[in-house]
């Protein structure tokens, strides 16, 4: 693919080449570029990743069996809030604006995002964000009160070390980078493609990424608005969520779930995106339903701000309130069930390549299924009633969010490693992650189905020797440490790969969007030439010159 | 030198005016939920009871109007430029400091005499709403008061002398932004304690 030089249509850049970059680690810490800063999102990611993990295996240790006392119930309370947390705004919030970062400008053939120095603040925001977070643990206790900090208990009086604090200043600075980072990609997106590449040719990552970021922007100010009036309650002793002196904790719940819930779509359409460019490429086929797919995110994203209250089924809101959120959540199940019969059907008679990268978006399309139809189940609130606080909860939330987004990402770092470091990631090492993921995963989650059906109830440190319980927790258990296992094999494979992996090339994957037009790694400035864009696969365009996408009607 | 209609075309989908566009929307929302909030204890609490005992919508009435006009002013201040009539641009400026001024010491004057009263953030549900409300307006017409100050030094020094400048257009569309959601937010606390 290198080889083959670009016509002489060639299109300008739109923008100015950047600066030469200064040398080794003050060169990374100080970069404005945007593939510098992606990667140093996704080890962000990464390291936190890693917090998160140790975390969720301390949880599965003290599980393993009945009436253990490995961990105190003060310190499971603390590690239960501190992983979900974690995992939410510091691995996947990082890790998914780490891709769209370095991606997005590729993909669209700009040589950067619009503002690369304020997009180096929002990685240090988060940065900042995540390490006031931890400090939590030194500084007298780590927040307790789980990932979305229900008030009362969230105040003072229930919660009297620092904890809360660390984790409302620091989720309040991760927010403050976030809703920046979004306002910097759409300005991205609106005024540096290419020319040629019009809205009805963006690649679908671009699409998604587009629409998250709008979501980012409208959302986060409410989890802001939350914590600035948490912090103004516990600091200044004000009374929004202390029902006792007139306030409301049904409030906080409103509030944080009002951005909770774009935040579920928030860590899943970017995921979405990727899965939406991996499957084509290793089918041979174009995306069935380009336009349905990218319009069903917009009906996601609309959507996604008017069923916040099916978290709050058990809190007794009325049945009238309770029967229109049912509703809603429903129907949010119709553009997602389109997305997933588009991606079926672009592999239909496809020419699949079951490489890494396709088996992971491959299982994503199942797990993430089975999480979708428990969350139907979820819905429906007297079943809701019936298993709220239980594992079906845990194991719901973790096949979307694990299933799903971590799935996702997976698919799209085998795809795109390449094009960061011009190394392959090894497909043999690869294939031992996916299998080893996939069989942990499922041991560890699937299980929690039938213990929430039996009644465990979730964020508690322990539980009685009830028949089956211990051995199901046990199940349980040892999946996770095949997780953590496969996670390993995962970074030793980004390890030896960086440096001694197969070459990549321009184009390992023959694939067609513009980041496969540039070398592997791009230079400072991304493209020499941009090819023309004619049609949704420019680089097809350009491999089959007697049958370009534009001739036929694509 | 471009002509009037030119200057407005240069700017209009400028990179930095869309930016402050996407954070307007953000902050919009944020107001939004602290006016929901604001109004929810309103409604559930009673506050407005308090709010009409303590509160003068009078003064604050007048003090609004000076934030207002200011919105106009900064818009004359940016007529100005695109007529090239550098000191009305200058002196519009500088009006609008004043203006925004004005309206931020009647609001700490406020802020004194309800203090005095005993009416404080920890004090009850209203004071908490209330302080925490229009505190943050208070902020962010701070922060626009900052950013309107630089491009006044700058523009003394000889900045912008072309017909047309992101940066002042960008920082004025803040501006009327603070100015408007003050509306908003003085119909909600002060007008609704009255009526």
């Amino acid at each position: 693919m290198s080889d083959i030089p670009f016509p002489g249509t060639g299109e300008a850049l739109p923008l100015p080449v950047p600066q030469e970059q200064m040398a080794g680690l003050l060169g990374w810490l100080s970069s404005v570029d945007h593939k510098r800063i992606g990667i140093m999102y996704l080890l962000t990611g990464l390291v936190f990743f890693g917090a998160g993990g140790i975390e969720a295996l301390l949880m599965r240790i003290q599980l393993a069996r009945p009436v253990s006392s490995f961990l105190s119930p003060q310190t499971f309370d603390q590690v239960f809030t501190m992983h979900g947390t974690t995992m939410i705004f510091f691995v996947a919030m990082p890790v998914l604006t780490g891709l769209a970062n370095y991606l997005i400008p590729l993909m669209i053939g700009a040589s950067d995002v619009a503002f690369p120095r304020l997009n180096s603040l929002s990685l240090w925001l988060l940065i900042c964000g995540g390490l006031l977070l931890y400090f939590s643990f030194i500084a007298g206790g780590a927040p307790a009160a789980g990932w979305f900090n229900y008030a009362p208990l969230s105040e003072k009086p229930y919660s009297s070390t620092v904890g809360v604090d660390y984790y409302s200043l620091g989720l309040l600075i991760a927010g403050i980078g976030s809703v920046v980072a979004a306002i910097n990609l759409i300005v991205t997106i609106i005024k540096y493609r290419a020319p040629g590449l019009t809205v009805r040719r963006l690649p679908l990552f671009v699409w998604m990424v587009l629409v998250t970021q709008f979501l980012i922007i409208l959302a986060l100010p409410a989890l802001n608005a939350s914590l600035v009036m948490l912090l103004i309650d516990r600091r200044l002793n004000a009374h929004f969520f202390q029902p006792v002196t007139g306030g409301s904790a049904i409030l906080w719940q409103h509030y944080f779930w009002a951005f909770g819930h774009p935040e579920v779509y928030i860590v899943i359409l970017p995921a979405f995106g990727m899965i939406s460019e991996v499957i084509p490429v290793f089918s041979r086929k174009p995306i069935f339903g380009y336009e349905y797919v990218a319009a069903s995110t917009v009906a996601i994203g609309v959507l996604s701000f008017l069923v916040w209250a099916h978290h709050m089924f058990a809190v007794g809101l009325g049945h009238s309130i309770d029967t229109m959120f049912a509703i809603s959540s429903l129907l949010i199940a119709v553009p997602t069930g389109v997305k997933i019969f588009n991606w079926i059907a672009t592999m239909w008679n496809g020419a699949i390549r079951f490489t890494t990268a396709m088996l992971f978006a491959t299982s994503f399309l199942i797990v993430f299924t089975i999480g979708g139809l428990s969350g139907v189940s979820l819905a429906v609130f007297p079943v809701d009633w019936q298993v709220t606080d239980t594992y079906y909860l845990v194991a719901h939330l973790h096949y979307v969010l694990f299933g799903g987004t971590v799935f996702g990402v997976f698919a799209g770092i085998y795809y795109w490693f390449p094009k960061m470091t011009g190394r392959m990631l090894s497909e043999k090492i690869g294939k031992w992650h996916f299998w080893t993921m996939l069989i942990g995963f499922n041991m560890t989650f699937f299980v929690m189905h039938f213990l929430g059906l039996m009644g465990m109830t979730r964020r508690v440190y322990t539980y009685p020797n009830l028949p089956d319980w211990g051995l199901l927790n046990m199940i349980s258990t040892i999946g996770a440490v095949i997780m953590g296992i496969s996670s390993l094999l995962f970074i030793w494979n980004v390890w030896v790969s960086r440096r001694s992996g197969e070459l990549a090339g321009d184009n390992p994957w023959e694939a067609w969007s513009l980041e496969w037009a540039t070398t592997s790694p791009p230079p400072v400035h991304n493209f020499d030439r941009i090819p023309p864009i004619r049609s949704r696969r420019p680089l097809y365009d350009l491999e089959h010159p007697d049958h370009p996408d534009w001739k036929n009607g694509h | 030198m471009d002509t009037e209609a030119q200057a407005i075309a240069a700017v209009r989908w400028d990179n930095n005016k869309l930016a402050m566009l996407l954070f307007l929307l953000s902050e919009g929302t944020f107001f939004a939920f602290l006016i929901i909030a604001y109004v929810y204890y309103h409604a559930i609490s009673n506050t407005g009871v308090e709010a009409a005992k303590v509160l003068d919508p009078l003064k604050a009435g007048i003090y609004t109007v000076f934030l207002l006009s200011s919105s106009f002013t900064v818009w004359f201040a940016e007529k100005g430029l695109r007529r090239g009539n550098q000191k009305a641009f200058r002196s519009w400026l500088l009006v609008t400091l004043i203006l925004g001024a004005v309206f931020l010491v009647g609001q700490g004057r406020e802020y004194l005499h309800l203090y005095g009263e005993g009416v404080t953030v920890s004090g009850n549900i209203f004071g908490t709403s209330f302080f925490t409300l229009t505190g943050f307006h208070g902020f962010h017409v701070l922060l626009g008061l900052i950013a309107l100050a630089v491009i006044f030094v700058l523009a003394l020094k000889g900045d912008f002398l072309e017909r047309h400048s992101s940066a002042v257009e960008t920082v004025a569309l803040y501006w009327h932004f603070v100015d408007w959601i003050w509306v908003v937010i003085f119909s909600v606390i002060y007008l609704w304690a009255v009526f």
